[in-house]
């Protein structure tokens, strides 16, 4: 695989202009993800419900293409989620990207799945796959699950 | 020897990447190998290896032997006065981890200064948080001026009764500026205060003389001047080693050990605890011979018209912008490209077969500094060409293209 396809278009669309940039008002936790080896930083938002509902999440944070589009694309599909139903499109995403194995969960549109997919060809890039997965990594440390 | 066609006695050139030539432009961070010196650590173990030191048997004493005449050979390439000032570590890192805790044991008290400057790597600023932290001593940072260069004056400012030390590098590995550090041995001389250099870049390409230079203490690193891996020098001043304590407990470094009592072997062996590499440092004396054929300063001045090149051709690319603008310089180019992340530059140089460095470089309190988190990083080794930095150059356009800038 080259590296430019690494670059698809929704990373690089993500990259540039990253959704949901910024603290969210009134955020009930947050966590930080750091990756020393590169200085890559991430800071994660969350406001979760009484119910265990994210109602907002954002995030804040510098680093490469892959770490900014995969945060992005992160706050774009869990936002609105149970914190239940978070859990378990984080072990998906996180299996998805260490295995070659495909998203199995069948709770996400065709359109957010295209999404997700688009941050797979990281796998052929070991050095590259930490910058995929520490926002999912910091989320999950955020909402404090066991995934 | 002649450098221009230096590339064929280093065999990773024949390697394709990615189906690419090689272009290899990360020395900085660690140099490739020449083929004698991998011949040599094959031809060791295969019919010379033996452990150094210790044995009386034939294998023994002949490899003893030979990781002697390194050490005859290091003290030779940098004109230290005594073959003793020569301790073989595990890197530049432990060189300087020795001084940091051997000097900072016996000279260091509670609120004494140490001046490093904010252009360090990180292996001559950690070493001496911990004594900091042990000892309750004061770090003082040197500040760079807008070039990014170290200036004695700023060091100077920074002196006072309670100075003990002075660590600063000679060559930075991010700006490749090189520091007045002539100027400031003298200056601290004037003051009777000890100065450590951190040559991890500074002795593959300059020409060292410790004798004239008179520094108390100058760190190599083995790996970054075509030696093996694994494999450091620290030169050290003979008045300092005999005063330090040992660094390391073990074998080899004692005189003699009683239930009660502890005695110590003379400098280098005190700091040479346990059985140490001795492929690589019999490998080491190959890279030396092979720098002195061509001579170091051929090599700087090859070195030079690439890296003067590089800036001249980087230069004329609007987006990008070089860090630092010290006005003596050697072998390194940091950069940045406006809209790409220099980690992306790194994949995407890769596809076409050249290896730069992105990140830090392992100086968070320069990139502090100059306010960025990662740099992008072309270093140069005797074995690069202009034809290497066109590939950079071409490469540079493949990211911008693939970015869309």
């Amino acid at each position: 695989m080259e590296a430019k396809e690494l670059y698809k278009e929704i990373i690089l669309d993500h990259g540039k202009n990253p959704r949901n940039f910024g603290k969210c008002e009134n955020f009930t936790s947050d966590a930080k993800g750091h990756n020393p080896l590169c200085g890559d930083k991430v800071h994660i938002y969350v406001n979760v419900n009484k119910d265990r509902k994210i109602l907002d999440l954002s995030f804040e944070g510098e680093g490469c293409a892959i770490s900014l589009a995969s945060a992005s694309i992160l706050t774009d599909i869990i936002k609105g989620k149970e914190n239940a139903v978070a859990d378990k499109i984080i072990k998906d995403f996180l299996n998805m990207i260490k295995t070659s194995e495909k998203l199995t969960l069948n709770s996400l549109s065709d359109d957010q799945v295209t999404t997700l997919m688009s941050l797979s060809g990281v796998k052929e890039f070991p050095m590259r796959v930490k910058c995929a997965t520490m926002a999912w990594h910091t989320l999950s440390n955020a909402l404090k699950s066991k995934i | 020897m002649k450098i221009d066609n230096i590339k064929k006695d280093f065999p990773i050139f024949k390697e394709k990447i990615n189906g690419k030539n090689l272009v290899y432009l990360d020395s900085a961070n660690s140099s490739q190998k020449p083929k004698v010196v991998i011949d040599s650590i094959s031809k060791f173990y295969e019919s010379e290896y033996s452990n150094v030191g210790r044995s009386v048997h034939t294998l023994a004493v002949k490899a003893t032997n030979k990781f002697e005449e390194t050490r005859d050979l290091v003290k030779k390439f940098i004109n230290a006065q005594f073959r003793e000032e020569i301790v073989f570590t595990k890197g530049a890192t432990e060189a300087i981890n020795l001084v940091a805790n051997c000097f900072g044991e016996k000279f260091i008290k509670e609120g004494d200064e140490i001046i490093l400057t904010e252009l360090e790597h990180h292996s001559n600023y950690v070493p001496w948080h911990y004594l900091r932290n042990k000892k309750k001593a004061v770090i003082k940072f040197a500040r760079l001026n807008d070039d990014l260069e170290i200036k004695a004056d700023e060091i100077q400012k920074l002196i006072t009764n309670k100075t003990k030390i002075i660590a600063l590098t000679h060559i930075s590995n991010v700006t490749g500026g090189i520091s007045p550090i002539k100027e400031i041995i003298d200056l601290a001389r004037s003051k009777n205060i000890p100065v450590l250099i951190d040559g991890t870049q500074g002795a593959p390409h300059i020409k060292l003389d410790m004798q004239s230079l008179d520094c108390d203490f100058y760190a190599i690193s083995c790996h970054k001047i075509y030696g093996p891996n694994g494999l450091g020098i620290l030169y050290g001043k003979k008045k300092w080693l005999d005063q330090f304590p040992p660094y390391q407990g073990g074998g080899g470094m004692i005189n003699e050990v009683k239930k009660d009592v502890v005695t110590f072997a003379e400098s280098p062996i005190k700091f040479e605890a346990g059985t140490m590499q001795t492929a690589e440092v019999v490998a080491f004396s190959e890279s030396l011979k092979l720098i002195n054929k061509i001579g170091i300063e051929k090599i700087n001045e090859h070195e030079n018209k690439v890296l003067n090149y590089g800036i001249q051709e980087l230069k004329k690319n609007n987006s990008v912008k070089i860090i630092g603008n010290p006005k003596k310089r050697a072998s390194v180019i940091s950069f940045t490209i406006k809209g790409i992340h220099p980690h992306d530059i790194a994949t995407i140089l890769d596809d076409e077969g050249v290896a730069i460095r992105a990140g830090h470089h392992c100086c968070q309190i320069l990139h502090d500094k100059i306010g960025v988190s990662a740099t992008a990083r072309a270093s140069i080794g005797l074995y690069n060409d202009k034809k290497d930095i066109d590939a950079l150059i071409g490469s540079i356009e493949k990211c911008k293209k693939v970015f869309k800038l």
